[in-house]
């Protein structure tokens, strides 16, 4: 059974629909995104998973249980970290976490949790004197100190700089390594990429794509990267003829090309300047990533991808 | 109020607002001291202390002792926890508490009792200073007193609950509780004791909670038992103020 189950979701707010029919399953120990521009129903959905919201249709359930129905029960099971939620200003590390201790019946060592996020040092400082990581770390200790079996972590990294990024995903890794499921909602590609094992693109309160970061990948058109200078001009309408060729820019300052396309692009790409005596200066061939992916994924509607390849052999 | 059912978690709530009320001075001064100094500078004033007209068979200082427990109620209720409150909707943390296995009801319940509480120990100051420094007579019609005392309490955390309730931030709480606390204070008698009102405005007075209250004391403190109609004009204002507060509250 999954660990959480999201079946055709939707909820509107005054007429307008936030999640217009989402569809999800998180597995037991999997690191599943939800990942989506600003306003796309991210916050919505996971607010439903949390019993925060209830829902206008559709079904939720967290280890079974209804969100809403079985509240008691589900916050016993799933720990959160809310979007810019806050603690008393005034209201110690140590305070928060005992307080938040005392509220699970077999709560973790808050001791132990402040040691592994880097707390310890800061048990006596109040809320308001935090800076903005510690602030996310002591938020992630209260997500974990009922002993949850799944997190939700809401737009975990937002404000933080580089450096206390990268040492945040380190923790969401470690969290899971220590068995707990994490439910990651972001709207940062290089975190879904290097963190998820599954990610459901939502856009526009619906699903787009759910697969795993190099699937979705692979999935978007133009999921090969090919760039190079040629020797002398090339004309963009011979490249658009190739097969899989999705889209083709070309940079004004020293006319470098970019293909997007697919591992035959790259045959026929070669092929083709080796028929005109074309040189390639500095020829690469890349993955996209899953920001081309996303940006492909979530255009779709409103702009065909198609748009730059026509720019180009216009 | 099922959260004075004190189970660990509750208890938790009610120690860590406990340990924050203490770190707020302003509150505690407001609260526990300003009444009762406000009541000790008056009665240094040697006209207070004179058995005047106005009033038959009383001084002005003896009347003064109830307006000063009145004062520490609507700082505690009107001035100090209405911002407390919405301040906890406007960050979330009544939000946050939503998701865990305690209701964000005992956040509110702790605060409620914390002010009540604070304020009966400024009521219990006052009495003393009247008793000792200046010679008030404890109340005479004790349980009237105390069944007074505790009707006023809970009309004013009713109304600070329902500014609670329609104030969207802590800024508004503010402003509105400031805007309430000067009537409320002119109906307890701050500025003219309600027993030296003319009796047009007295009689009003008396429809309203803190009028009601100002008068049931001081029945009570004559050594009458307070007027049911005064008892029944706080305790209609409790549930009215109550429902309404409930009506209204949201916890986002």
């Amino acid at each position: 059974m999954p660990l959480i189950e999201v079946a055709d979701l939707r909820k509107a707010y005054g007429g307008r629909p936030a999640v217009d029919g989402v569809s999800f399953t998180v597995e037991e120990g999997e690191i599943f995104g939800i990942l989506g521009p600003n306003g796309a129903g991210k916050t919505t959905t996971v607010e439903c998973v949390e019993g925060l919201r209830v829902p206008d249709s559709g079904r939720v359930r967290v280890a079974g249980l209804d969100p809403v129905a079985d509240h008691d029960q589900v916050t016993r099971i799933l720990g959160t970290q809310l979007q810019e939620s806050e603690l008393q200003a005034k209201l110690t590390v140590r305070e928060a976490l005992e307080l938040y201790s005392a509220f699970y019946e077999r709560p973790a060592d808050w001791r132990a949790l402040a040691e592994r996020l880097g707390l310890t040092e800061k048990l006596t400082t109040r809320f308001a004197k935090l800076s903005g990581g510690q602030k996310q770390r002591l938020s992630i200790a209260l997500a974990l100190i009922g002993g949850p079996r799944v997190v939700v972590l809401d737009e975990l990294t937002t404000g933080l700089d580089p450096r206390a990024r990268r040492d945040t995903w380190q923790l969401i890794e470690e969290i899971r390594a220590s068995g707990v499921t994490v439910l990651l909602v972001t709207h940062f590609m290089e975190e879904a990429q290097r963190l998820c094992d599954r990610i459901a693109v939502i856009d526009r309160g619906r699903v787009a794509a759910l697969d795993t970061p190099s699937g979705l990948i692979r999935r978007a058109s133009g999921s090969t990267v090919i760039s190079f200078t040629p020797s002398r001009t090339l004309d963009p309408a011979d490249l658009a003829g190739l097969p899989g060729t999705a889209s083709i820019s070309t940079d004004g300052r020293d006319g470098r090309l970019t293909v997007n396309g697919t591992d035959e692009t790259v045959n026929a790409v070669i092929t083709l300047l080796a028929r005109h005596h074309i040189t390639a200066h500095q020829l690469r061939v890349s993955d996209a990533t899953l920001d081309d992916a996303f940006l492909d994924l979530t255009e779709t509607d409103s702009a065909p991808s198609g748009t730059d390849l026509k720019g180009a052999s216009a | 109020m099922s959260a004075l059912a004190l189970s660990p978690a509750t208890g938790a709530v009610l120690k860590a607002e406990f340990t924050l009320f203490r770190r707020e001075p302003g509150s505690i001064f407001w609260i526990m001291v300003f009444p009762t100094a406000l009541f000790a500078l008056l009665g240094s004033i040697p006209s207070f202390r004179e058995v005047g007209e106005s009033i038959p068979g009383l001084r002005l200082v003896d009347v003064y002792v109830p307006i000063a427990i009145l004062t520490a109620l609507l700082m505690a209720c009107l001035q100090a926890m209405p911002p407390v409150i919405t301040g906890y909707r406007e960050r979330g943390i009544l939000r946050r508490m939503s998701t865990t296995p305690v209701r964000p009801a005992s956040v509110l319940s702790a605060q409620m009792a914390l002010h009540g509480v604070a304020a009966l120990v400024s009521a219990v100051l006052s009495v003393l200073v009247g008793k000792f420094v200046f010679d008030v007579a404890l109340p005479e019609q004790f349980f009237g007193y105390v069944v007074a005392l505790g009707l006023s309490v809970t009309a004013a955390l009713s109304l600070g609950a329902l500014l609670s309730a329609v104030s969207r931030t802590s800024k508004a709480a503010n402003a509105v509780g400031a805007a309430a606390f000067f009537p409320m204070m002119f109906s307890a008698g701050l500025w003219m004791p309600v027993q030296t009102m003319p009796d047009a405005l007295a009689r009003t007075m008396e429809l309203l909670p803190f009028g009601a209250a100002a008068q049931a004391l001081g029945e009570a403190a004559a050594g009458d038992w307070p007027s049911w109609s005064h008892l029944g004009v706080l305790a209609l204002w409790s549930v009215l103020l109550t429902a309404a507060a409930t009506r209204w509250f949201r916890w986002e």
